[in-house]
């Protein structure tokens, strides 16, 4: 399916070691393609690598072998401060435990990244925060801290700072970790909307059933390697 | 608030953890307050001492030296037979030749305040039995008091009699008091040669110097030459003010080789004190640096803190995109924002003390506490404290932009 799309997102032979506490391959030579669109899950038992590989394709991690393409882009190899850039425009996260700064305010947390691109103005910036709350529903903690708010919140919170840019492809980790099942659909719906509407592409590690069956395509690990590709 | 998002990422941090902040800013105004004011201190208390010398000394003085005549063969092998020498002092008289051409000379010089001639001669005060040996300065007393204020020094008397008067003597209080001896009264001196006269006091100065006060006397040129039996072009010394004394050593050498005479600056002449001088310089300069380090050590940890206990934030932010030049430029804010706060403050805390100390009165020649606002005191004290935040913020931040995000959310 999808074949003749956009590849978004091209890994070649990624290998990663932890040397820590012991010498341990995490990634046995994973080779895939992501395409322009693609609501992707990633799913497997825990320690199988999704991580590792999330953190290999977010392009922070960079001490693993193999090449990674990003837009047809090679990123691997590139500068750190240049990655960073990569990171603020074309890819948005939503980590496992949410990660929001405390100090800041919800509304200032979804800000923070797009005051980072500097492409709008302040006010644009702000009216798009709050677009993207209400999108969430949760535009009513806006101007709460971001450590007075609940998990869930929280976690919405960081979807919804991770869509602020409007990214090309947003990762997440485990995103409905925190969230019950009402939550969980209306994430999903978001997801599989920015997916087919704005062709938004989403990659997600996930544990959660009804997250994978939802999603367009589900690609399974096992230990550092793909079981299945999912197509 | 529109600043910059790295700006508004360091407000945020800093103003939700205000304690922190005021405790590492107090570290900074208590430095540089201290520091200001012990330098304030010293340069004060120098300027203080530079003037009492002034007052007495000028800045470059010009006479002839004395020269230890030399054998007419010059002592060779010391197999040979021995001469035996008995060196003496070759100068015929200490007159400096044609005075005028070299006053006139010097008047042309550039960064020349004063020129004035003198003649000192050693004498003996008589009252009746009583008698005190001193020095009597020749001078015209109008240009030495342009040199020395002699003028603010008078407790009786005017300076302008002694010019009316060709036989007046301006006496320092010292010999006044011991010789009993008031404005108007005759007073009878006695020079090292043995010309007496006898003159009147128009005026007796004050300076809190007891060793110039019991001591020293002016009188005219004219007089000192004929105490001396000199002509009338007899002059000893010359005395050079310029506009900077602290450059005088740099004139020194070229006066000398304008006029052909000795010209000793006066720190040469002074060696002890500006010993003294350069002591008290690096005495406080030493401790204040040191309540500067400590103060840096203090914003060192705080900055430290902070960012191992940003650590989460500092992931998440380069996870969104900000690169490490940004997390160093946060935190570089961070530790500006404190400094000059910080510094701000020390500058205050400085000013309140200094204002209190002048007000402090320590009496004798030294009347209030000699302290004063310097410009340049400040200026260097801003920049010092600046630079030593900054020095101390720089090491933690660099290490922040060395965060690797992937480690923090390993955790």
């Amino acid at each position: 399916m999808n074949k003749d799309k956009q590849i978004i997102l091209k890994a070649e032979n990624l290998v990663k070691y932890y040397y820590e506490p012991v010498k341990f391959q995490a990634l046995k030579s994973i080779s895939f393609k992501v395409y322009e669109g693609e609501f992707l899950s990633v799913v497997g038992k825990s320690g199988c690598g999704k991580t590792t590989m999330m953190y290999i394709l977010s392009t922070m991690d960079t001490d693993y072998e193999g090449e990674l393409f990003i837009s047809g882009e090679k990123v691997t190899g590139k500068k750190s401060d240049y990655l960073a850039d990569i990171r603020n425009k074309h890819i948005g996260f939503v980590f496992q435990f949410h990660y929001l700064l405390p100090e800041f305010t919800c509304l200032k947390n979804v800000m923070i990244p797009a005051l980072k691109l500097n492409k709008y103005s302040y006010e644009e910036v702000e009216q798009r925060a709050y677009e993207k709350l209400e999108l969430l529903g949760i535009k009513e903690q806006a101007h709460k801290q971001a450590s007075k708010i609940s998990g869930g919140q929280q976690q919405r919170v960081a979807i919804a700072r991770a869509l602020i840019n409007d990214p090309k492809i947003i990762m997440c980790d485990e995103p409905t970790g925190n969230l019950d099942s009402k939550n969980t659909n209306i994430v999903i719906d978001i997801f599989r909307k920015l997916a087919t509407d704005y062709g938004q592409t989403i990659i997600a590690v996930t544990h959660d059933k009804d997250f994978s069956d939802k999603s367009t395509r589900t690609m399974e690990m096992k230990d550092g390697e793909i079981l299945s590709h999912g197509w | 608030m529109k600043f910059n998002v790295n700006t508004d990422i360091a407000l945020t941090h800093l103003l939700t953890r205000k304690k922190q902040t005021v405790i590492a800013s107090m570290g900074v105004t208590v430095g540089i307050g201290i520091f200001i004011f012990m330098i304030s201190l010293v340069v004060g208390f120098n300027k203080d001492s530079d003037e009492s010398i002034f007052k007495s000394v000028p800045h470059l003085r010009i006479y002839q030296e004395d020269e230890i005549c030399q054998p007419l063969i010059p002592k060779e092998e010391t197999s040979l037979l021995p001469i035996i020498i008995n060196p003496k002092i070759s100068n015929l008289s200490n007159t400096l030749i044609n005075p005028d051409k070299i006053i006139s000379d010097l008047k042309s010089q550039k960064d020349v305040v004063n020129v004035t001639r003198q003649i000192s001669v050693n004498i003996f005060y008589n009252n009746g039995k009583s008698q005190i040996n001193g020095i009597a300065s020749g001078v015209d007393i109008i240009e030495a008091n342009n040199m020395f204020d002699i003028k603010s020094t008078m407790l009786a008397g005017d300076i302008k009699d002694l010019q009316s008067n060709p036989n007046g003597i301006i006496l320092g209080v010292g010999i006044a008091d011991k010789l009993n001896i008031r404005v108007n009264d005759y007073i009878s001196i006695i020079s090292s040669i043995g010309v007496g006269k006898v003159l009147k006091v128009v005026g007796i100065f004050k300076t809190s110097n007891s060793s110039i006060d019991d001591t020293k006397s002016y009188i005219n040129l004219a007089v000192a030459q004929q105490l001396l039996k000199q002509s009338s072009s007899y002059v000893t010394d010359i005395y050079v003010n310029i506009t900077n004394p602290d450059n005088a050593p740099a004139y020194s050498e070229k006066f000398s080789a304008l006029t052909g005479y000795k010209a000793e600056d006066w720190q040469s002449a002074n060696e002890s004190t500006m010993a003294k001088k350069q002591t008290r310089k690096v005495m406080f300069g030493s401790i204040s640096f040191a309540i500067l380090l400590v103060a840096a050590f203090g914003i060192y940890n705080i900055i430290n803190m902070t960012i191992n206990e940003k650590m989460n934030d500092i992931a998440i932010l380069k996870a969104t995109g900000f690169s490490g030049k940004d997390v160093m430029n946060i935190f570089i804010k961070e530790t500006l924002i404190i400094g000059i706060t910080g510094t701000i403050f020390g500058l205050l805390v400085a000013t309140v003390l200094i204002h209190f100390l002048s007000k402090v009165y320590i009496g004798g020649d030294v009347g209030y506490f000699p302290i004063d606002f310097e410009k340049n005191v400040y200026i260097s004290g801003a920049i010092i404290g600046m630079f030593i935040t900054l020095a101390a913020g720089f090491i933690p931040a660099r290490n922040a932009a060395k965060v690797d995000p992937i480690e923090i959310f390993k955790r």
